[in-house]
């Protein structure tokens, strides 16, 4: 190789070295703002109206903001269950809503009303399972999701009559509102007592639940 | 004018470079072709791109520039600066198609608010999926330009 072409070799793998270096200073400074948002955003995490799964009493939170769209979210639903029948005193899975996809805030609507008819965990269950029917993201159909709840018992007319009322409105802007405030920007995002995952994955979420279960059993 | 060996050497070699030509030729309609049908995909029919589309597109678009130089002027060097691009193109495409057909776990990426890149309806000409069409695209551009490298070696 000549010098020119020792050259070109140089500054290619500075470039490269560069970027990984900045990619590495950004991510660790924009995980350490976002934790600190959280930290000063706290009460933000669970409210009254949130679903909450498990044991209303349990030590460990996971807060999990959810879009009834999102892939990502229906692929993780089985992770996070699994997670709860491992740890089935000391876990409860508190779902907020983060409707990015269009016509995923009707679709929170209509878990709302199930949740009003006692009956969260099925539509949701159903809704989720369905998804790939009712949520591509080129050309979503939401409307679908009423045949589907209807499938899993939900009584639509009441379901239609409560998802028209002022509080399922003000129920999803509180949660677009926190949500904001704690700079939630993708979904599924999930804090295990407060605490943000190092990295995003289903293995990080069980370790992350692991050590607070730990900490709570000393 | 009489004809004489000399003459009919360069006339060869003109046949042998005008065939290797043709194969130049047929990389860069396959890239002009991908990189038109890409954009009606995407402007016209206003179906956006996926992450791993965009990376495609990176790799092909310029595809249909440099090769259309390279075919204009017959230069082989052209087919050479391309190939990177082709067989970049082809990884990204071939990942591309392994994850719409399952057989690589889906990374756990969560959701923005962009399109997917596996569970998008991503079919034309009725059944046949776009990544799929992609990695054909690529695919035929390297073993073109493969053909053409080979025939015009110095």
């Amino acid at each position: 190789m000549n010098t020119r072409q020792v050259a070109v070799a140089g500054i290619l793998a500075f470039v490269v070295a560069a970027f990984a270096v900045g990619m590495s200073l950004y991510q660790k400074r924009t995980q350490s703002a976002q934790d600190q948002t959280v930290r000063a955003e706290q009460s933000r995490l669970v409210r009254m109206h949130s679903p909450v799964l498990g044991p209303q009493g349990a030590p460990v939170t996971i807060v999990e903001f959810f879009d009834p769209a999102c892939e990502t979210c229906r692929a993780f639903h089985p992770v996070v269950k699994r997670l709860m029948a491992q740890y089935p005193d000391d876990v409860r899975l508190v779902i907020r809503y983060a409707p990015f996809h269009q016509g995923s805030d009707q679709v929170v609507k209509l878990l709302e009303a199930a949740k009003r008819q006692g009956r969260y965990q099925v539509v949701l269950e159903a809704v989720l399972e369905a998804q790939p029917l009712w949520a591509d993201h080129g050309r979503p159909n939401p409307d679908l999701t009423f045949e589907i709840a209807k499938a899993a018992g939900l009584d639509i007319e009441r379901a239609r009559q409560d998802m028209a009322g002022p509080e399922m409105q003000a129920l999803l802007a509180q949660d677009v509102e926190d949500l904001t405030a704690l700079q939630v920007k993708r979904t599924p995002t999930f804090f295990v007592n407060g605490r943000s995952l190092p990295s995003f994955g289903p293995d990080q979420l069980a370790a992350l639940v692991a050590e607070e279960v730990a900490k709570v059993k000393r | 004018m009489k004809k004489n060996a000399s003459d009919k050497r360069s006339a060869t070699a003109l046949t042998r470079s005008g065939s290797a030509w043709v194969w130049l030729s047929a990389a860069w309609a396959v890239a002009l072709v991908a990189t038109s049908a890409a954009l009606f995909i995407g402007e016209v029919m206003g179906m956006t791109p996926c992450l791993l589309c965009w990376y495609q597109r990176i790799f092909m678009f310029p595809l249909a520039l440099i090769l259309g130089m390279a075919a204009f002027g017959n230069d082989r060097r052209g087919a050479i600066y391309g190939l990177p691009l082709a067989l970049g193109g082809m990884a990204v495409a071939g990942y591309h198609t392994a994850l719409v057909a399952g057989w690589v776990p889906q990374w756990w990426i969560p959701c923005g608010a962009g399109p997917s890149c596996s569970n998008q309806a991503l079919v034309i000409l009725g059944n046949v999926q776009i990544p799929w069409l992609s990695l054909l695209a690529f695919t035929a551009i390297v073993l073109f330009l493969f053909v053409h490298l080979r025939k015009t070696r110095p």
